[in-house]
């Protein structure tokens, strides 16, 4: 427990070091889920836009089939 | 084929009328860019005495005296070739210490002692562990702070 | 028409190998990254722990940089060939360097208050750093300022390739005038100025950050063609709805 209350105050810089981690933690995680969550809404919406489409006038194929 | 070798000259060009016109620009307000003047540009250039400007150095070993009212020290700057008193009365940077590299702002007064309101600390590029600086410092290899 | 297809399909096909890799090294990068910060890695002579804010302040302000340098870059190969992947790359790009600029700043006012004893100075170097977290924005804004996505892009372009003189400015910024700021560490003539204690975090964090931006970079590019193909889609869903007749009726006739 002292160990842990050692290491979290940082040599009396916790206050500094900690939110400076948290922030890029922060800022990283929401740029990377907000990206992956837009990218699936739109895989969604083009393919049921395909599956009401004819399929002739599919062209080159899926744009997106990973 | 010409047409993309057109525009490429016109990026090119464009570039390196851009990159001269912000050489230009920079070059004439290199004086504004300076955070900071040095004890020998207060002595030797013409510095508005009424005018808050910063003034970075080395705090002279053994020249740092606290007080009788505890908050206000005064110190001696130096840039190893003019030395400046400063007066400061205020919380002093955690990496503040003789030796060390800071930036003092304030004003210059009529007595030569530069009166700071503000003193923030400046530290070198150079990172490594407490134990390697010691090891440094008894072999005499010291290049860092407080080297000079 | 077809040429234009091509080199996406491709992309997106190499794309799908790469981005799984990319992503399993970038997660190992950063596990091994933070755990050399702050367990194996010893605090600094000077600066005491505070030193660990290197670790995440340093890696964002090369990813900054290095962001700029490859959108000015995609931004040169759209305007001179017209390269249909460029400027869906320049403005895949925009938002992570707007990220790793904003964590730049935001850590490195974290490390200046306890060291230097201020949040904020207007120093050539933070202020330049500042110019360009602006440029992300302008080009992010521009973007989308225009009716016609072809107009917003290409204006984009000429902003960040008008931008980049501002790239030299940062580097060497510390070099050319009095900063607070201290001159550069790591990339130097000379060689690094830092213990090998503390380089190795700081490189496998700046690994992991490299790899990161890889990644999102390519799920944002995916995201963007997906958005172009709906669009497409769209309008030929709009010509579907029209009355069949008018426009089926010669060719069966």
């Amino acid at each position: 427990m002292d160990a842990l209350g050692q290491f979290l105050a940082m040599g009396g810089y916790g206050a500094y070091v900690w939110p400076a981690y948290a922030i890029a933690l922060v800022v990283l995680a929401g740029i990377l889920i907000a990206s992956v969550r837009t990218l699936n809404t739109r895989r969604r919406a083009v393919a049921a836009l395909e599956a009401a489409l004819p399929r002739r006038r599919r062209q080159g194929g899926s744009a997106d089939d990973a | 084929m010409t047409r993309k070798r057109r525009r490429l000259t016109i990026v090119l060009l464009g570039m390196l009328a851009l990159g001269g016109a912000t050489a230009l620009v920079l070059a004439a307000f290199e004086d504004n860019l300076v955070f900071f003047y040095s004890p020998t540009d207060i002595a030797t250039k013409p510095v508005p005495k009424d005018r808050r400007l910063r003034v970075g150095g080395i705090v002279v070993d053994g020249s740092l005296q606290r007080e009788r009212d505890g908050v206000t020290v005064a110190f001696v700057l130096t840039d190893l070739a003019t030395t400046l008193p400063v007066r400061y009365k205020g919380v002093l940077p955690d990496l503040f210490r003789e030796g060390q590299g800071i930036v003092a702002q304030g004003r210059l007064g009529t007595d030569g002692t530069f009166a700071a309101d503000e003193v923030l600390a400046k530290h070198d590029e150079n990172y490594m562990p407490p134990e390697v600086a010691n090891a440094l410092r008894k072999s005499g290899q010291w290049k860092g702070e407080g080297a000079r | 028409m077809l040429h234009r297809f091509a080199n996406p399909a491709r992309f997106l096909r190499i794309a799908a190998v790469v981005q799984p890799w990319c992503a399993a090294i970038c997660a190992l990068a950063l596990a091994a990254g933070l755990y050399v910060a702050f367990f194996a890695s010893p605090p600094d002579y000077q600066q005491g722990e505070t030193v660990r804010i290197m670790y995440v302040h340093v890696p964002a302000a090369w990813m900054a940089l290095f962001a700029y340098a490859a959108i000015a870059l995609a931004a040169a190969v759209g305007l001179i060939w017209r390269h249909p992947l460029a400027f869906v790359a320049a403005g895949a790009a925009a938002p992570i360097g707007a990220a790793f600029t904003a964590i730049c700043l935001a850590t490195g006012s974290l490390w200046g208050k306890p060291m230097w004893g201020t949040w904020w100075v207007w120093d050539a170097r933070l202020t330049s750093v500042l110019v360009l977290l602006f440029l992300y924005l302008g080009l992010i804004a521009l973007r989308h300022a225009f009716d016609d996505s072809d107009r917003g892009e290409r204006a984009a372009a000429v902003l960040a390739l008008v931008g980049a003189v501002n790239l030299p400015i940062i580097k060497f910024s510390v070099d050319w005038w009095n900063t607070l700021h201290q001159p550069a560490s790591v990339v130097k003539i000379g060689g690094p100025t830092i213990h090998p204690a503390m380089l190795t975090p700081l490189l496998l964090m700046a690994a992991g950050f490299m790899l990161f931006f890889v990644v999102v970079l390519l799920i944002r590019i995916r995201s963007e063609l997906l958005a172009r193909r709906l669009r497409a889609l769209r309008l030929a869903q709009a010509h579907a709805a029209e009355p069949a007749a008018a426009t089926r009726g010669p060719v069966l006739g």
